[in-house]
């Protein structure tokens, strides 16, 4: 277990305190990058010119243009009457479910193909687990017609074909990762040990808040665009741009950091992580890291991950392939040690029966990650005046013979 | 008393400097192949403390990271493997790992392991040169430990000076963009960036690694660089002919 120490968040360049990244991607004491010196040119390039590069009209243009034509933002935020009235508080569901492929994914995906571009690389590698991020990085490049190599554990291949399928009729090459535990994370050494071997013409698309700095921030910046939505839409609806709690599941984090991004120093609002407890936190058939990680390096990037006391990383589950990451974004860990964010673990069945329950009572099928944070709903309270965004990272096609299986359908 | 691996490095003659995977084949080879190593001529041993994700390595070391922890390798078992290796032999031994399993050891508490059991330095490819500079270099000073760094092809000049002026062993000269494994040779790329490195006149001397495999690389490498390091064509002919068979396998080298 993690000694929970509540220290101070650092303080940013105008002397604030921050949760954000500073200016060498630490989060509190974690994030950094642990990279071997062949990822240093590759990982220097886009840390010297991302920020830059985001910044650019031209950049921006292209980046809100897509994302409004093509993934169909703005999402709705939508208020779950029913759900509110059950659980007798005010509940929106912040509806990423509706982006173009299904899933939150494809906010960084677009935002990272252009990035390419802009660097001009002309080919993309990627890691995925269960194809989401697969998918919605072989997705941008049939879009931009750039060639795309994913890699996939070779266990992940066989038991998300459909997913597999789609990656290959969109022009992607779907590489398995044959080592280590030959999943998630196997799948991710060898896309970095791909970038070592291609240091010049390639650019890696991580798929969450993780990896060494600039990733984390820069994948945080892409998906901000959730949490800015949120702001502007209850504004319109409630006349207020602070809900009283974000919550967001967490596996690397990439959807939780979108949602809480603009909200991250404003201590009005609650943070709520939801973590994937497996079939229970000591059942040793678990994912989450909060409560049994240890501060290590992972991937580049020093923050909580779960280990042996030898510090070999160990192997997480979850029934939802979206968030058995063995570690978590570090922009996460510091929002755990510091006590800035509340985070809760959800059992498998606790989430299957949430994912259930919306779908009988809203009309809408989530994937089981988000199935997560909806579960919190039976195990935290909240005031009956209090305004709860749950984000709703994708929709639960993809888990329809997980579904299946667990309810007899 | 000097580091032992200072003193090689004076010595006249390229070196050549070996790597393998502790605990591979079996748990309890260590020993003996550090013995046999330096029997047979070897200038220099790198004991690989194997990791769950060795980011930065072929298949090979791959394969015998995960085949050495299937054994049952643990920091605390190679430590007690070699704590008596200072009575056999008096080759500069290196223990390479990534940095994640010394973490959590405790970098201090490693550190003081290896100066007690008489390891002369570290390789650590995931510590990068700036957060060792900042947080640990006094550490490993003074526990008399030499930190050996990476560069490659796309390291900048710039940059190789700072890892100079950090280093006090020497560099290791990582041969061609890529993870370890073998090539078939170098071709004039290679003779280019190893010519650039030694035009810069370093303070550290440079050992080549990655991509040596036999007599010809290594002579390759050599040309300009004080030494070369050999890893996964080792551990692959471990793998076929076990501890037995490593004289056979120096002779082909030089």
């Amino acid at each position: 277990m993690t000694n929970v120490n509540k220290t101070a968040p650092l303080k940013n360049e105008s002397g604030n305190s921050s949760y954000q990244a500073d200016e060498k991607g630490y989060y509190g004491e974690f994030g950094g990058a642990f990279i071997p010196e062949m990822l240093y040119p590759n990982t220097e390039e886009l840390r010297q010119n991302y920020i830059r590069i985001m910044q650019e009209p031209s950049f921006k243009e292209e980046f809100d243009q897509l994302l409004k034509d093509y993934v169909g933002r703005p999402t709705p935020l939508y208020f779950a009457d029913r759900l509110s009235k059950k659980y007798n508080t005010k509940i929106y569901l912040k509806r990423e479910d509706l982006c173009h492929t299904g899933a939150h994914k494809v906010n960084n995906t677009i935002g990272q193909i252009l990035m390419a571009k802009k660097l001009g690389k002309n080919r993309i590698i990627a890691e995925t687990g269960a194809g989401q991020h697969g998918v919605a990085t072989a997705t941008v490049c049939a879009l931009m017609g750039i060639e795309c190599i994913v890699y996939m554990g070779e266990i992940d291949i066989a038991r998300q074909a459909p997913n597999v399928a789609r990656m290959k009729m969109l022009g992607a090459e779907v590489r398995p990762a044959l080592s280590g535990s030959r999943t998630l994370k196997d799948a991710t050494n060898e896309a970095i040990r791909d970038w070592i071997n291609n240091p010049v013409d390639t650019h890696y698309i991580i798929g969450s808040v993780v990896g060494p700095h600039p990733y984390p921030d820069m994948v945080a910046r892409f998906q901000s665009v959730i949490s800015e939505e949120i702001k502007w839409q209850l504004k319109e609806k409630e006349g207020r741009e602070n809900p009283d709690y974000v919550v967001a599941c967490v596996g690397g984090g990439s959807n939780a950091a979108g949602a809480y991004y603009h909200y991250l120093d404003n201590p009005d609002v609650g943070i709520i992580a939801v973590e994937a407890a497996g079939k229970g936190i000591d059942t040793g058939e678990s994912a989450a890291t909060s409560a049994l990680g240890k501060v290590g390096i992972i991937h580049g990037s020093k923050t909580l991950l779960m280990q042996t006391g030898d510090g070999q990383i160990t192997e997480p589950y979850s029934i939802s392939a979206g968030l058995d990451y063995p570690g978590v974004g570090p922009m996460h860990a510091n929002l755990f040690v510091s006590g800035r964010g509340e985070f809760i673990s959800i059992t498998d069945d606790d989430a299957m029966n949430a994912g259930l329950l919306l779908s009988k009572m809203e009309g809408i099928i989530p994937a089981i990650e988000s199935s997560h944070a909806l579960a919190i709903l039976e195990c935290r309270k909240f005031k009956p005046e209090d305004i709860v965004v749950i984000n709703l990272s994708g929709r639960g096609d993809k888990d329809l013979n997980n579904y299946i299986e667990y309810f007899n359908l | 008393m000097a580091n032992r691996i200072n003193t090689k490095l004076k010595e006249d003659g390229k070196l050549l400097s070996i790597y393998f995977t502790a605990g591979y084949p079996k748990l309890a080879d260590t020993v003996e192949i550090i013995q046999q190593l330096e029997k047979n001529g070897v200038d220099m041993i790198e004991i690989g403390l194997p990791f769950s994700d060795p980011l930065a390595d072929g298949p090979t070391i791959q394969k015998s990271s995960t085949a050495a922890l299937k054994n049952g390798m643990t920091t605390d078992i190679l430590f007690n493997q070699l704590k008596d290796i200072r009575k056999s032999v008096s080759i500069p031994l290196i223990i390479m790992g990534y940095f994640n399993p010394m973490f959590q050891y405790g970098v201090e508490a490693f550190c003081k392991k290896c100066q007690e059991i008489g390891i002369d330095g570290l390789i650590i490819p995931d510590l990068p040169v700036d957060v060792y500079h900042e947080e640990y270099q006094e550490m490993f000073e003074k526990y008399g430990l030499i930190n050996v760094f990476l560069i490659t092809p796309q390291t900048s000049d710039e940059r190789i000076r700072f890892i100079d002026s950090v280093s006090n062993g020497f560099i290791y000269m990582v041969s061609s963009a890529s993870v370890t494994g073998a090539q078939s040779g170098f071709g004039d790329e290679q003779q280019t960036y190893f010519q650039r490195i030694a035009d810069m006149k370093l303070d550290n001397p440079q050992i080549v690694g990655f991509g040596i495999s036999n007599s010809e690389t290594f002579e390759q490498a050599t040309k300009s660089a004080k030494g070369a390091i050999i890893g996964s064509a080792f551990i692959k002919h471990l793998n076929g002919h076990g501890v037995d068979g490593i004289s056979a396998f120096t002779k082909t080298i030089r």
